[in-house]
This record gives C-alpha cells, structure tokens and sequence, in this order.
C-alpha cells in the first residue's frame, strides 16, 4: 500500500466490543427531544405548537438560511415543549419535546419518489436531500444538500464515500457496511447521478475485512465504483487525509476539498439519502455506537433521534460503575458530555461511557521534547511549539506556526509522554488567531 | 441525575505511554550494555554505575526539595542521566569523580534550566567533559589509544588517535580479523559503555523499534562519520576501510550516535533536522579525533551540536500541508 498520510497514530482501537453485533432497534422512548440545530448552520425555527400532535416524520422546524436542513419528529405524539435543553454541544439549545403516543403513525408527506430514481435530475436529488433533512453523519453534520449543491456548481472529479471509522471504539459505520450495503450503494449511485463525478471511490479500513468483502463483491459489476481498502490508522477518516491517501492530492490551506473536485461523504450520509429517496423516509433515526469500559453490555443500536442518553443507555444495561466522563462521538474528536438528559442528534455516532484509564489526567504536563507530537501530526505542524507559544499569549508566533491548518484531530495529546494538552492550547490559540483575522 | 463527569475538551482518549515508560525503556536498553562491561572490568563498573545513578537521583531529589517542587525522580530521566554518565567513564574513574560529575549534571546543567525538556546541553556529556577538565587525560581516556596499543603496542602516543596512520594498519593482518572481532566484541579495555558495540547497535535497535528513538540520528550520525573516516583516514591519503571501522568501533562514537546525540531535549524535533544534527555530530567528531588533543571526539561534537538543536528546529520547520507540490502523475488538478 502506498504512503496514506504524513504522520498519524495507531491507537489501541477496542473494536473487538462492538464490531460483530448486529445493530438493534430498541423500543422508542418515552419521549424525545429534538433541537433545532443538529447540524453546521443556521438553527431551525419551530414549525410546531405547544399541545400539536405531530405524526412520524413530520417536519417541525426549517430555516430558511442556505446551509441548514429541516428536522423531524422520530415519533408520533403530542409535542409537550419548545424549550432552551441540553444539546451534545455542551450548551442550552431550542429543542422540541414530543410525548410518545407509541402509535408511530407516519406523515402522509414522506414519499417516496415514483418513477425511476435514477432518472431524477440533480435538482431533484438536492431537494430530496435536503426535505429529509440529511447532515453529514460521520461527524462534521454538514447539511448534505449544501454539499451536493457546491459540488454542482463546482464540479466534481472525485466522489469518496468514507467508510474508514478511524476513531478508537465507533463501529456504527461498520455495522452499516455489513448490514445494509445495498442501501449504501443506492444512495452513492445517487449522489453520482448529481454531481457526475469521473471516479468514484469507497474507502473502507483494513481492520474490517467482512465490511470490505461485502462491498467488493456488492462493486464487482459495476465499473464506475472502486472499492479501495486503507490501512487502519489514525486519523485516515479526515476529509483532507482520505483525500490525500486516495488521490494524493493535498487540501491547500484556506480551501476546502471542493476545490481540487473532490467530494467526501460518510457512507452513512450516502444510505439516508437512499432511504430517502426509495422509501420516503426522512432521517430520524441513527446508528449510535454504545461501548467504552463502562458500559455494561456495548451495543450498536438503531436510536430514535431525540432519545436522551439515559434511555441509551438503559438499554445496554446501565454501567458497571459511576463513568468518570461520557463522550457523545469518537474518543479523540467527540464531546465530552455533562449531562445525561441530552439527546442523540444526527451526528451523535457513538456514546461512550468512560470509568477505566481511557483518559488521563495530569497536574503537571512536561514537554520532554521527545519530538512524537511533531511526528504524528498529519497536517505537517509543530505542536510543541504553537502549545507553548499559546500558552505565553504569544498568538502571532502561533500564526506564523499556522496553526490554522490544524485539523484538531487530537493525535499529538495522544501520543504525547509528557501529557500536555496539545490539542486544547493549539484549539484555543487557532480560534483567536481565526478571529483576529476575520477581524482585521 | 446527580452524576457529576468530567467535561473537558477532546481528545478524550490518550496512549499509556508517558514519560516514566520512555525513560524505562532507555533504562531496559542500557542494561545489556551495563552487564557487558561488568563481564568486561568487573563489579567495579557495577558500582560505579550504582553511585552515578544514585547521586543523581539523590541531587533531583534534593533539588527538588530545597526548592519545593514535585519530586521529578520518578520519571526515571535521572536515572538515565547517571546511567549515560557512568559508561562514559573508564572504570579505573574514582567515585569522588563520579559524584562530582553527577551535580554537573543534575543541578548545573538539568535542574537550573528548568528540569527535563528544559535543558540545552546533555547532562551527562557536559558533566563528563566537566570531569576531563580535573583529570588526567590518559587516565579517563582510555579510548581506542589503549585498545589499539593491544595490538600496536609502542606504536602510539596512549593518549592520541592523531598519530595513527593507515601504513601500519594495513599492513597488519591481526586487525583484519582477530583484532577487528575483538574491537566489535568489545574484548579491549575502553569506557564503561563502549565495550561491545554489537550490543550497543542491537540496543539502540531496540529502542528504535519501540519508537523511542527515531533512525534519522544514528544513521546520519554513523553514516557520515563512517564517510568522512572512509575517505580522508586519519594518516593522510584517502579510501581507508581499515580506518573506517577502527574509527567506528573504537571509542564512544556508536554509543553516543544511539544513546547520546539522540537526547531529546538536545535535539531537533524535526526529521531533517535531525538528519543534520546527526551529520554535524559526524563531522565534528572527525575533526576533534583527528586534531583535537586527547578526548574522545564525540563529547565535544554533540556539545557543540546541542547549542544548534533549536535554531534547526526553526530552520526546519515541515512545508504547510497542501503546499508540498503534487507527487504523482494522476494527482493533477484538472482545468
């Protein structure tokens, strides 16, 4: 195999938990909570009422912005909120609250499109995309009609569909690949049908050997998609790594991978499309992840959109312990949750449950300029050197480190011996050092 | 829910390796090197290392504790630090001397510049040139000048390599084979820690293969040093592989290439920086072998190459990502 990416770490993955057991649907909840932003841009205003009975699917907040797509009600049942709750994100954020009348009667506006889906012009594909209101799903919840629309008008030379899962403990797309590969494949063919990329490539790990059988024999017919599989390695699942490894083309700074034609998505994104446009579903449920070392039975569940963490839990029978930290998302890139009364939303790809040694926790970090955060950085940057830099206030030497490009994939605090918190000085000093540009 | 967890910003997950594990696998790759110079010189060269390392750690602590701080001992650094120190002492070196060079290190050079990763000079290399300074220099140079008078006997000045030419060399057939072995083996008395190169290359693999070290360091080290001795022998003339391998596997070159010049707070961060702190150390060892008096080259070497590991950091600092150019034919950007 080729050189993937400078740098990059090979973290302890714990896969093993959940990488073969079948996804399941647990009964809904209760109740849902559903924020209005759940995805990059701007947040929804609530199309529902206090009181409103809402069927399955049906839409209760839009916003009329350019990046932004609508949610949905993931149940059926009488709307009993609209109210600041918690969201992942760590703030207070709008949210609508539904009673469950567990009747889950669909909305007679989900519908599938008749005729030939293939047939679909691009512009009817955006607008499916984006009435189902689909964001990215590995992470990023960029609203997949915004992408599609850019690569439109850009034009696309290469479509990579991520089925890597670099992070430690997330299986979810994995799972997706084995179970549902079909659907998968539907909502790529698509997404070719939109943008017409030249090529196209599913790039899928080596540490799942089934998911990249399945879909090499799935491809085997059709000549239009690559199936390429990537060594298993951290952080091989970036937009601007995968991109790098696949083509060997390098993201410039300040751009984004439209502008050397590529175009990434999860291969998640890709099957609710599919969904969307062959049964008329609208994205309100997802595959979340459940595992890390305190959680009693680690599973991967189909989740309602809106189920509080607490249900999820539940149903992988509670912890063993009290958990010292609760991450909603991969370990390195994922937040770090306070509560357990936040909801699952469409990004939300694992929620892990920490009361081991995943993490550590240092009084006194000490650089010993052993040079492994300089090694790992897959961005080509000096850690060691902006984290210092940022902690004097020195910002316009972190500017001259570019600390802009750094993709805050979290690989130098992992490696590091001494332990410092690379990522958290550098995430700071990049945030000033954007706004002070944006400023002047 | 009164659970209280602990929010902080991502990564949430981080490796178990830290500072002390590093330091314990130099550790655990010093000890063959130890137990071939107690077969070599005896349990002399054993308790010389145990009071090296014991003073060492016993001034960190001590530091430590007159100026209030946390007691750095346990990240084991000190105990590499009087590890090193001591194998680049012959074993005839008094404790007194040993002692003396251990505060060097520690408190001088290590502790008021901020402790470990603080440091511009290598400890243990600043507290052994400080103990050449109060001896005589035959007596803790032993280097090759000795082992060579094995088999040389009379031949040369005990205390200089300089005078060695490659006539004699070549013209003897017991360097070619039982005299090079005995070099490689380390069967000829030398400094603690340069008995055996064998075992000093097969620990230094070791630690590069745990990712403690990384291979720009030795090789450039050892690769040009190797050259330059190649080509340009000490004697005068040139093309010497006789030369070569005399100059590699007598003296502390090897030992410092793996275990010295590869200190992290000393050197670059960067690969190529690396790669040319490994290569001035070659070319400096050179010049003071053959035209400095006495010592041992490489001390002085990566002395001098140590003050350049910041500046070579700036100096080579990577090329932004997405600027690096297009490598590969299909990598073209259509129009």
């Amino acid at each position: 195999m080729a050189a993937l990416f400078r740098g990059g770490i090979y973290p302890d993955y714990n896969k093993e938990k959940t990488f073969a057991s079948p996804v399941v649907e647990p009964p809904a909840p209760q109740k849902v909570v559903i924020p209005l932003s759940q995805h990059t841009g701007e947040e929804c205003r609530p199309l529902v009422q206090v009181g409103e009975h809402v069927l399955m699917g049906q839409r209760i907040g839009e916003a009329d912005a350019e990046i932004s797509c609508p949610v949905h009600a993931s149940v059926s049942g009488t709307v009993t909120d609209i109210s600041e709750q918690w969201h992942p994100c760590g703030l207070r954020r709008l949210a609508v609250t539904i009673k469950n009348d567990f009747a889950d009667m669909p909305d007679a506006s989900c519908e599938p499109y008749e005729g030939d889906p293939l047939q679909m012009t691009p512009e009817q594909i955006i607008q499916y995309a984006y009435d189902a209101g689909i964001a990215g799903m590995g992470g990023g919840g960029f609203p997949l009609c915004a992408k599609l629309r850019a690569g439109l008008d850009k034009g696309i030379d290469i479509l990579i569909v991520n089925g890597m899962e670099s992070e430690p403990f997330v299986t979810c797309d994995h799972r997706a690949m084995v179970e549902y590969p079909n659907t998968i494949l539907d909502g790529v063919r698509l997404v070719m049908r939109c943008v017409e990329p030249r090529q196209v490539f599913v790039a899928v790990g080596d540490d799942m050997p089934d998911a990249i059988n399945t879909m090499q024999t799935l491809c085997a017919s059709d000549r239009n998609i690559q199936v390429i599989p990537l060594r298993a390695k951290y952080p091989q699942g970036g937009e601007k790594q995968l991109i790098q490894a696949v083509t060997g083309r390098e993201v410039a700074p300040g751009t984004v991978p439209l502008d050397i034609g590529c175009i990434v998505l999860n291969v998640d994104t890709c099957a609710s499309l599919a969904r969307a446009v062959y049964k008329g579903r609208p994205l309100t449920k997802r595959i979340v992840t459940v595992s890390g070392s305190a959680v009693i039975t680690p599973k991967n569940l189909l989740v309602r959109i809106g189920t509080l963490y607490k249900d999820v839990f539940d149903h992988c029978g509670g912890f063993y312990a009290v958990p010292y930290k609760i991450v909603a998302g991969g370990p390195l890139l994922g937040q770090a949750q306070h509560h357990l009364e936040t909801p699952v939303i469409k990004d939300t790809s694992a929620l892990l449950a920490f009361c081991g040694d995943e993490d550590t926790f240092e009084d006194k970090p000490t650089c010993i300029r052993c040079g492994t955060c300089v090694r790992v950085c897959p961005m080509k940057l000096m850690p060691n050197y902006i984290y210092f830099a940022s902690n004097a206030g020195e910002y316009d030497r972190c500017a001259g480190l570019n600390v802009e490009d750094c993709i805050e994939c979290g690989s130098c605090s992992y490696g590091c011996p001494g332990k410092l918190y690379l990522m958290q000085s550098i995430r700071k000093a990049k945030k000033i050092v954007k706004d002070r540009r944006v400023l002047s | 829910m009164a659970d209280k967890f602990i929010v902080s910003a991502s990564p949430h997950y981080r490796s178990h390796r830290n500072t002390r594990s590093v330091m314990f696998d130099v550790i655990l790759a010093l000890c063959p090197v130890l137990a071939m110079s107690v077969i070599m010189y005896g349990w002399r060269a054993l308790s010389l290392t145990v009071v090296s390392v014991g003073s060492c750690a016993v001034f960190e602590s001590a530091f430590n504790l007159i100026r209030n701080r946390k007691n750095s001992v346990w990240d084991l650094s000190a105990v590499v630090t009087g590890m090193i120190l001591a194998f680049m002492l012959p074993v005839t070196a008094s404790y007194l001397m040993v002692i003396a060079g251990a505060f060097v290190a520690i408190v001088l050079v290590k502790m008021l510049f901020g402790g470990i990763g603080k440091n511009f000079l290598n400890p243990a290399l600043t507290a052994r040139a400080f103990i050449e300074l109060f001896s005589d220099p035959v007596y803790v140079t032993p280097f090759s000048a000795q082992k060579l008078s094995v088999f040389y006997d009379g031949l040369l000045n005990p205390s200089d390599i300089s005078h060695l030419t490659a006539e004699p060399l070549l013209g003897s057939d017991s360097l070619g084979t039982r005299g090079m072995f005995s070099l490689l083996l380390g069967d000829v008395p030398g400094r603690l820690g340069e008995t055996c190169v064998l075992v000093i290359v097969i620990c230094g693999l070791y630690l590069m293969l745990r990712g403690v070290i990384t291979w720009q360091v030795p090789v450039s080290y050892l690769g040009s040093f190797a050259l330059i001795c190649y080509l340009f022998p000490a004697g005068g003339g040139m093309f010497s592989t006789e030369n070569m391998l005399l100059q590699l596997f007598g003296g502390g070159v090897v030992f410092a290439a793996f275990f010295v010049a590869t200190d992290y707070s000393t050197c670059p961060l960067t690969g190529k920086g690396r790669l040319i702190h490994g290569l001035g150390c070659g070319l400096l060892t050179v010049l003071f072998r053959y035209f400095g008096a006495g010592a041992d080259g490489m001390i002085y070497a990566v002395l001098i190459m140590n003050l350049f590991a910041q500046r070579l950091d700036v100096l080579t600092k990577p090329s932004r990502y997405g600027k690096g150019g297009i490598r590969r034919e299909s990598q073209k950007i259509p129009e």
